[in-house]
C-alpha cells in the first residue's frame, strides 16, 4: 500500500493537517502536499479510468507530465475538469472527483471495452463508423458524442477573476531549477534586466531531490545561496507558480501564473496571464523521464522512477512497500537509494543493460545489498487494480518467465527527454543525440527574432546536460550569452560555480521490453496511458501505411491526450521508426505547439468578461433611454434605442406609435452616433471632390449637401450630409458605423497618396450630442426656446445656423431623414442631457414622442431614402440605386470613378433599385429573392431581384419594400413573385421607391 | 455652465490605487506644422508651455500640451476657456494652414493615484510601465484593453488617462477591475 | 506576435497597436487607364514568401501610416519607413540584400 512515512518530506509541514474530499471520501493530507501526494498518502493509487478501454489508472508521475491523475475539481462556480493532481497544491476543503467511469471508480461498466480491445485497434473509429453512410447521423455520431471527452463541462458561471499583465525584460529564464537559477544569476550579474519564472511553488528543481555537490557544498545550500543573491538584486524579478506556456514570434512569451489556485479564498485573481516581451529567452525547462514499454506497464503502481523518489523525498510518501526498479540507465538507481534510506524494500533493480563494468551508482547499489539483475527485463506485470508482482525475463529474448518477483510498485526509467517544447514553439530545431538517446536543441537552428538574430537559448537538462558540473557551466554560459546579446557587458572574473558530475554508465535505448516481445505482450505494452495507445497500435499504423509521424499520431491518437505526448512521444516514434525500419531522426517528432500544459480559458479572456467583456459605446442620453423603456439594438459598438416600449406595449406597436407621433406632431431622436469629421485646409474642397461622387468644392459656405462615398473599387461605402462651415472648413457626416473607418479612409488617402495636399482632418463625432427635432411642430417647439430666427427664410432646408436654445449655444441643421420638417441640433456632448430635457419640456405641449432606430428606418423607407448596409452590401454602385444625380459628371476623377467604368459595372443588366408593393398588403420577408423562369447551371431556380429593405408602413398601413430588380425601373407596375421559406409565394408590384410625399413638401416648409 | 455634465459625473473607486473620473477638462486638438515658429509661439501663448518634443507631455495642472503625432497636439486649457483659446489660436495663426477644434466633450479623463498606478496600466496596455521605460513628462498613445487611449504621469505615483467619452464606463470599469484589492502584482515595487 | 517600430512617433509597439494595410508603394491608376492597368492595380497584389514591403497604420497609437520591409518567412523586420516615399530607403534595401542576396520585389531589388 502507499502511505505516509514517519520521516522525510522536505516540502510538507507535518504539524498542519489539511482536509480534502476525493469521490466523496473525506481524507487528510499535510500542508505542502500536492493532491497526488496526499492521495498516495491515503493509499489512493487508483485515480481514474482510461479513455478508450476504461482501464484502471494510477498516478504515474509527479509533475505536469502526469497522464492519468486528472480530476473534476471543485464544485458549482468553481468546478473545472481535467485538473492534474500532481500539479494541484492541496488546500483545506479541496473537493475533487475522478473521471471517466460509471457507476464508480472501482467498478466501471465501460471496462468491458478492455475485453474487446482486440476489436478496438488503432483507426477503429475510422474503419467502423464509415458504413453504412446513413448510420452516421443517428447511430454513430450520438454514440461517439456520448463516449467522447474526459471530464464534465462546467455548468455554472466561474466565480473567480482573471487578468493579464504586460511585462518587458532583457532576459527571461523559464525554469527555476539549478540551471535556471544559475542562468539568471549570470545574466543578472551583467546588469541586464532579468526575469526568472518557475512553474511550481519551489526553487531548485530536481536537484533538491537528487542531491549533489556544488562548490563543495550540498546542492540545496547552493540553491539557497543563489536564491538569496537573486532576491537582493534590483534588476531581477522572481516568480513562482508561473509556467512558461508558449514562445511566439519576436520574443513574445506567455507566462501562466496560478496566483490563487492554492488559496482559493484569498483576494485577487485566480490566474494571471503574463504577456512578456523578452529580448532573450532561456529555456531551462529540465527533462522528463520516459516510461518503458513492457506488458502491463499501465497497471496502477507502475510509476516513473523519478516520481517514486519525489514522493518519498518531497512529501514523505511511499508509493508502496516493495518497489522493483526497472531501468536502462543509472539515474533510476537513485530511486532505490531513496527508498532504502527510508527503510523500504527494494527486491530488485532490473537493468536491461549489459555493461562491461559497474558504474559508481551500480557499485553503490550492490554495496547496499540491493539485488541488481543486469541484462534482464519485465515480461509482464501481475495485478489488476494494483501491481502485485513482476515476471522477470531476459531482455534479449521473447519473454520467457524466469522468476516472479512480488512487489506493489514498479519504478521504471527509460531515460530522460529534455523538455524542448518551448525551444520548439517558435521554430527551434532539434538534433537526435544517439549516445544519450534523446532529442536535444540544435543550438545552431534557434528561433529567430525581429532583428534576424536568435532569441531563444536553452540551458541545463533542457539542453541535454544532466550532471551538475556540465549543467552549471552550460547555464552560466547561456545566461551570460543572453545578457550580452541584449547589449550588456560580461563581468570579468565571474565564473560558473563548480558542480560535481557523477560518472554514469551510458544509457542503452530500450524501446520494447523484452526485445522480442510477441503480439500478446505488445498489445499490453502501453505508450499513451490516457488514450490507450499501445505498441501494437503504432505498429499497425505503420503497417497500414501511416509513415509520417504526424499521420500516425492522428490515426492512433498517440500523444493526443491531455498530456500531449509528454511521456509517450519518444517511445512512440521509436516504435514507429523500428516498424518502418528507419533511424529515429528520419521519423522526426510531431510538432510542439503551445501551450506547454493546458492553461485556463479564463486566463486567456483575462479581464474581458461581464460588463467589460467588450466596450459598449453609449451616448450622453443613454441613461435617459434606459430609464424610459428603450429596447436597445447594437449598431457597431453603440447601443441605440430601437424603440421605447411603454407598459404593456409590443415592440411593433411602439414603433407604430412613434412613427405616427412623428408624422403628426413632434418627436425627438438621439442622433448623436452619426459620424462627424472636420476636413479643413486650402485643398479641402479638392480632397472632398475625390472622396465623394458629388462635387463638394462648389458647395456654398452655410449650406449642406448629401453625398455618396465609394471605395476605389467603385462600390458604395458610406453616405451622409456634408456641411461647408466656411471657405476652408467642411463637416462631413458619416453613418454611425462609418465614423472611424471613414476617418481612417480619409487619412489613408491624405497620408499615403496626396500627401502634398494641404488638408487636415479631425474626428469630432463624440464632441457633440445631436438631437433631431422632427415633425410638423418642430419649428413651433424650438421657437419657444430661442429668440433666434429659425423661419424657413432664415434657416431654409439644407441650411444650418448657430443658435442659442435657452442659453445653450447650438448649431441647427435643416436636414431630414424622415421626410418631415426637421432640425438636427448639435451641442457639446456635456450639454446633451440638458438640451434633451429642455426639448422634452417644450415638447410636452405638442405631445412629444421619442423614436428609435426602427422608426427612423421605416420613415426613411417610406421616403425611399437608401440606407448603407441595407440597400448596399459591398457590391452595389450608386448607379444601381439610380443615384446618377449624385455623381458629378464634371469631375475628372473621384474614388470609384474608374471602377464604375469597368464592363460589368456599366452592364445595363445590373439589378436596379425600385419600390415593391405587395399585392395583398403583407410585409415581404427580409432578403427574399424574386424568381424568374428556368434554372441555372447548378439546377437552381433563376432569380431576377431581391428585397433590400422591407417594413410595415404605419403611414400607408401596408407592407412596403425596396429591392434591386433586373431592369426594375423599366418595369413599373409589373408583378413579380417572391417565394417564402414556407413554400408560399408573395406577389409584389414594382413601383416608385418613394412611397410618401414624393415632392418633399413636408420637409421643406 | 451648470448644464454641463462630465462623463460618469465624478465616479470614484478605492482599490489598491484610487480611480477617479475627472471633471470637465478643456481640450483642443491642434493639427499643423509643429516646427513653424508661428505655431510654436501661438501654442506657447495658449498653453503657457514650450512645444513638446516627440511623445512629450508638458502639463501643469489643467493646462499644458501633449505631442500626439508629428502634426498633432492635444492642448489642455480650463474647460471654460476653450472658446477664447480657440479664438486666440485662430487670430495668431491667421493665414496659416492648421486645424484647431474643441474636443473637450468628446473625451473622458481618469486619474489613478497610488503606488500601484503603474501596475494598473500594465494590466491593460501593452506598454513597458517600468520606471526606467516610462515616467512623468511623457505621453503614450496605445490601447487600454480594447479601446484606444492615451496616458501620462503627472508624478511618479499617479497616471492620467484619456479615452473617448462613449466608452467612459468601459474605461472606468477596466481601471476599477485592474485596481481591485489583492490583485497587486508587485512588479514595479 | 510582431513588434514594429512606428517611424512617425518612435514607439516600438506590439502588433495589437497596429493595423496591416496590404501592399506598399501601390501606383494608383484612375480614369484614363486601360482595363489591364486598372485590373492589376485593383487586384493583383504581391503576396510573396520572403521579402515583402507592406503598409501599416499605427491605429492604436499616433494614427499615422508607415511602410515596413519584412520577411514573411523568417518574420525579420528589416526596417520601417515613411509612407511618403516612392521606394524603400537605400539603407533598408542594403540590409535586405545582406540577408537575402538577389531579392526582388516588383521593380525593387
Amino acid at each position: 500500500m502507499s502511505t505516509r512515512l514517519a520521516t522525510g518530506g522536505r516540502l510538507i509541514d507535518r504539524a498542519k493537517t489539511v482536509e480534502f474530499t476525493f469521490n466523496g471520501k473525506r481524507l487528510k493530507g499535510r500542508a505542502g502536499d500536492t493532491l497526488a501526494s496526499a492521495l498516495l498518502a491515503n493509499d489512493q493509487m487508483l485515480v481514474g479510468r482510461s479513455f478508450k478501454y476504461h482501464r484502471p489508472r494510477g498516478i504515474v508521475a509527479s509533475g505536469g507530465e502526469e497522464p492519468n491523475a486528472l480530476m473534476n475539481m471543485g464544485e458549482d462556480a468553481r468546478f473545472e475538469p481535467n485538473q492534474r493532481a500532481t500539479t494541484t497544491e492541496l488546500f483545506e476543503g479541496l473537493t475533487c472527483k475522478s473521471q471517466n467511469h460509471f457507476p464508480s471508480l472501482e467498478f466501471d461498466v465501460g471496462a468491458i471495452n478492455t475485453r474487446l480491445s482486440r476489436f478496438l485497434p488503432a483507426g477503429f473509429y475510422y474503419k467502423m463508423f464509415i458504413h453504412p453512410r446513413s448510420f452516421w447521423k443517428h447511430v454513430y455520431e450520438p454514440f461517439i458524442r456520448k463516449s467522447a471527452g474526459l471530464g464534465k463541462a462546467p455548468r455554472d458561471r466561474d466565480q473567480d477573476t482573471y487578468e493579464h499583465f504586460y511585462a518587458f525584460t532583457d532576459v527571461l529564464v523559464i525554469g527555476g531549477g539549478v540551471a535556471g537559477l544559475q542562468a539568471a544569476r549570470a545574466a543578472a550579474e551583467t546588469g541586464a534586466k532579468v526575469m526568472l519564472i518557475e512553474q511550481t511553488a519551489d526553487w531548485g528543481g530536481r536537484a533538491m531531490v537528487d542531491g549533489g555537490t556544488v562548490d563543495g557544498e550540498p546542492v540545496d545550500k547552493f540553491v539557497q545561496k543563489i536564491l538569496s543573491e537573486l532576491q537582493e538584486m534590483s534588476n531581477v524579478t522572481l516568480r513562482t507558480r508561473m509556467m512558461g506556456a508558449g514562445v511566439y514570434d519576436h520574443g513574445y512569451v506567455l507566462g501562466y501564473e496560478r496566483v490563487n489556485d492554492h488559496q482559493p479564498d484569498a483576494l485577487g485573481p485566480r490566474h494571471r496571464l503574463w504577456r512578456i516581451r523578452a529580448a532573450q529567452t532561456i529555456t531551462a525547462t529540465g527533462a522528463i523521464e520516459r516510461p518503458i514499454s513492457f506488458a502491463g506497464n499501465d497497471i496502477p503502481g507502475v510509476m516513473l522512477a523519478s516520481a517514486v523518489r519525489d514522493y518519498v523525498v518531497n512529501f514523505g510518501v511511499s508509493a508502496g512497500d516493495r518497489t522493483v526498479v526497472v531501468t536502462n540507465n543509472d539515474d533510476a538507481y537513485r530511486t532505490a537509494f531513496a527508498l532504502k534510506e527510508q527503510g523500504l524494500d527494494v527486491p530488485a533493480i532490473i537493468d536491461a543493460r549489459v555493461l562491461p563494468q559497474d558504474s559508481v551508482l551500480m557499485a553503490q547499489a550492490k554495496a547496499q545489498g540491493i539485488r541488481v539483475i543486469m541484462g534482464h527485463g519485465i515480461a509482464g506485470v501481475k495485478g489488476g487494480k494494483r501491481v502485485t508482482g513482476v515476471q522477470l525475463c531476459s531482455q534479449a529474448g521473447e519473454g520467457a518467465v524466469l522468476e516472479d518477483i512480488a512487489c506493489d510498485v514498479v519504478a521504471m526509467s527509460g531515460g530522460w527527454s529534455p523538455v524542448v517544447h518551448l525551444w520548439s514553439h517558435c521554430g527551434g530545431k532539434l538534433n537526435w543525440d544517439e549516445a544519450n538517446a534523446m532529442f536535444r536543441p540544435d543550438v545552431y537552428k534557434a528561433p529567430m527574432g525581429d532583428a534576424g538574430e536568435a532569441f531563444v537559448s536553452t540551458a541545463g537538462a533542457a539542453n541535454g546536460h544532466f550532471g551538475l558540473g556540465d549543467l552549471l557551466e552550460d547555464a552560466h554560459a547561456a545566461g551570460l550569452a543572453a545578457a550580452t546579446a541584449t547589449g550588456a557587458k560580461a563581468p570579468k572574473g565571474f565564473d560558473a560555480p563548480k558542480g560535481i558530475t557523477v560518472e554514469e554508465a551510458p544509457i542503452q535505448p530500450i524501446w520494447l521490453m523484452p526485445q522480442g516481445a510477441g503480439p500478446k505482450k505488445r498489445m499490453k505494452a502501453w505508450l499513451d496511458y490516457q488514450n490507450d495507445v499501445k505498441v501494437s497500435d503504432v505498429q499497425l499504423a505503420a503497417q497500414e501505411g501511416y509513415e509520417s509521424v504526424e499521420h500516425a499520431k492522428r490515426y492512433t491518437t498517440l500523444g493526443m491526450a491531455t498530456d500531449q505526448g509528454k511521456l509517450s512521444n519518444i517511445n512512440g516514434l521509436a516504435i514507429l521508426s523500428d516498424a518502418l525500419n528507419q533511424p529515429i531522426p528520419q521519423t522526426g517528432t510531431t510538432t510542439f505547439r503551445p501551450p506547454y500544459t493546458p492553461i485556463s480559458m479564463s486566463s486567456i479572456a483575462g479581464e474581458a468578461r461581464g460588463e467589460i467583456f467588450q466596450p459598449l459605446r453609449k451616448t450622453v442620453l443613454h441613461d435617459w433611454h434606459e430609464e424610459n423603456g428603450a429596447f436597445f439594438e447594437p449598431v457597431g459598438a453603440w447601443r441605440r434605442p430601437y424603440c421605447y416600449q411603454q407598459s404593456g406595449e409590443s415592440v411593433k406597436d411602439a414603433v407604430i406609435r412613434e412613427i405616427d407621433g412623428t408624422r403628426n406632431s413632434l418627436a425627438l431622436l438621439d442622433a448623436s452616433t452619426l459620424g462627424k469629421i472636420i476636413v479643413k485646409g486650402p485643398d479641402a474642397g479638392k480632397f472632398l471632390d475625390m472622396m465623394y461622387t458629388n462635387m463638394m468644392s462648389t458647395l456654398k459656405p452655410g449650406k449642406c449637401r448629401y453625398g455618396l462615398m465609394c471605395g476605389e473599387n467603385g462600390f458604395l461605402i458610406d453616405d451622409g450630409v456634408v456641411v461647408r462651415l466656411d471657405e476652408e472648413t467642411f463637416l462631413c457626416h458619416t453613418t454611425t458605423g462609418g465614423a472611424e473607418s471613414i476617418h481612417g479612409h480619409m487619412e489613408d488617402w491624405l497620408q499615403c497618396e496626396w500627401w502634398d495636399w494641404k488638408v487636415y482632418t479631425a474626428n469630432v463625432t463624440e464632441q457633440y450630442a445631436q438631437i433631431a427635432v422632427v415633425g410638423p411642430n418642430a419649428r413651433n417647439a424650438l421657437a419657444r426656446l430661442t429668440k433666434d430666427d429659425i423661419s424657413n427664410d432664415a434657416l431654409p432646408f439644407m441650411g444650418f445656423k448657430d443658435i442659442e436654445l435657452d442659453g445653450i449655444p447650438c448649431r441647427a441643421y435643416r436636414i431630414s431623414f424622415s421626410g418631415e420638417l426637421s432640425y438636427e441640433i448639435a451641442v457639446p456632448a456635456s450639454y446633451g442631457r440638458a438640451l434633451w430635457d429642455k426639448l422634452r419640456a417644450v415638447g410636452a405641449e405638442y405631445d412629444v414622442t421619442y423614436y428609435g432606430t426602427e422608426g427612423l428606418h421605416v420613415m426613411r423607407a417610406e421616403k425611399g431614402f437608401i440606407m448603407i448596409g441595407d440597400e448596399t452590401d459591398g457590391t452595389v454602385i450608386p448607379q444601381d440605386l439610380n443615384m446618377q444625380w449624385a455623381i458629378s459628371k464634371k469631375k475628372e476623377d473621384f474614388l470609384g470613378k474608374r471602377a464604375q467604368e469597368r464592363s460589368h459595372m456599366a452592364d445595363p443588366n445590373r439589378w436596379k433599385l425600385v419600390g415593391l408593393e405587395t399585392v395583398d398588403g403583407s410585409v415581404l420577408p427580409e432578403g427574399a429573392y424574386a424568381v424568374a423562369d428556368g434554372e441555372n447551371a447548378n439546377g437552381q431556380r433563376n432569380t431576377q431581384g431581391r428585397v433590400t429593405s422591407t417594413y410595415y408602413s404605419p403611414t400607408l398601413k401596408r407592407g412596403i419594400a425596396m429591392g434591386l430588380v433586373h431592369n426594375g425601373p423599366d418595369r413599373m407596375g409589373e408583378v413579380i413573385d417572391f417565394p417564402k421559406v414556407d413554400g408560399t409565394v408573395v406577389q409584389a408590384k414594382i413601383v416608385d421607391q418613394v412611397f410618401y410625399d414624393k415632392d418633399g413638401e413636408k420637409q421643406n416648409v | 455652465m451648470s448644464d454641463a455634465v462630465s462623463p460618469l459625473n465624478g465616479a470614484k473607486y478605492e482599490g489598491f490605487v484610487t480611480v477617479k473620473a475627472m471633471g470637465l477638462q478643456g481640450m483642443i486638438t491642434f493639427r499643423g506644422d509643429l516646427s513653424a515658429a508661428k505655431v510654436k509661439k501661438a501654442v506657447k501663448t495658449v498653453a503657457g508651455t514650450d512645444m513638446p518634443g516627440q511623445r512629450e507631455c508638458h502639463m501643469s495642472g489643467d493646462t499644458g500640451v501633449a505631442w500626439m503625432s508629428p502634426d498633432e497636439l492635444l492642448i489642455f486649457v480650463p474647460y471654460a476657456d476653450v472658446d477664447a483659446k480657440l479664438d486666440e489660436l485662430h487670430k495668431a495663426l491667421e493665414g496659416q494652414h492648421f486645424l484647431a477644434v474643441n474636443v473637450s466633450d468628446a473625451r473622458a479623463m481618469f486619474h489613478l493615484e497610488g503606488n500601484g498606478a503603474r501596475e494598473v496600466i500594465a494590466k491593460l496596455s501593452p506598454v513597458d510601465m517600468s520606471p526606467n521605460a516610462f515616467g512623468p513628462g511623457e505621453i503614450r498613445r496605445t490601447r487600454l484593453a480594447q479601446i484606444p487611449a492615451a496616458f501620462w504621469m503627472p508624478d511618479t505615483t499617479s497616471v492620467q488617462i484619456v479615452c473617448f467619452r462613449s466608452v467612459a464606463e468601459y474605461g472606468f470599469n477596466l481601471l476599477k477591475t485592474a485596481a481591485e484589492p489583492g490583485s497587486e502584482v508587485g512588479m514595479f515595487a | 506576435m510582431l513588434i514594429l517600430t512606428c517611424p512617425c512617433c518612435g514607439v516600438a509597439g506590439e502588433e495589437t497597436e497596429f493595423a496591416a494595410g496590404g501592399e506598399a508603394h501601390l501606383k494608383r491608376f484612375g480614369p484614363g487607364s486601360d482595363d489591364d492597368q486598372f485590373h492589376d492595380y485593383l487586384f493583383m497584389k504581391e503576396n510573396p514568401k520572403g521579402v515583402h514591403l507592406e503598409r501599416w497604420r499605427h491605429a492604436n497609437g499616433c494614427g499615422k501610416w508607415f511602410l515596413a520591409a519584412r520577411n514573411t518567412v523568417t518574420m525579420e523586420v528589416y526596417g520601417t519607413y515613411a509612407a511618403q516615399t516612392y521606394e524603400p530607403p537605400k539603407e533598408i534595401k542594403d540590409k535586405i540584400s545582406a540577408k537575402v542576396p538577389g531579392w526582388s520585389w516588383r521593380e525593387f531589388s
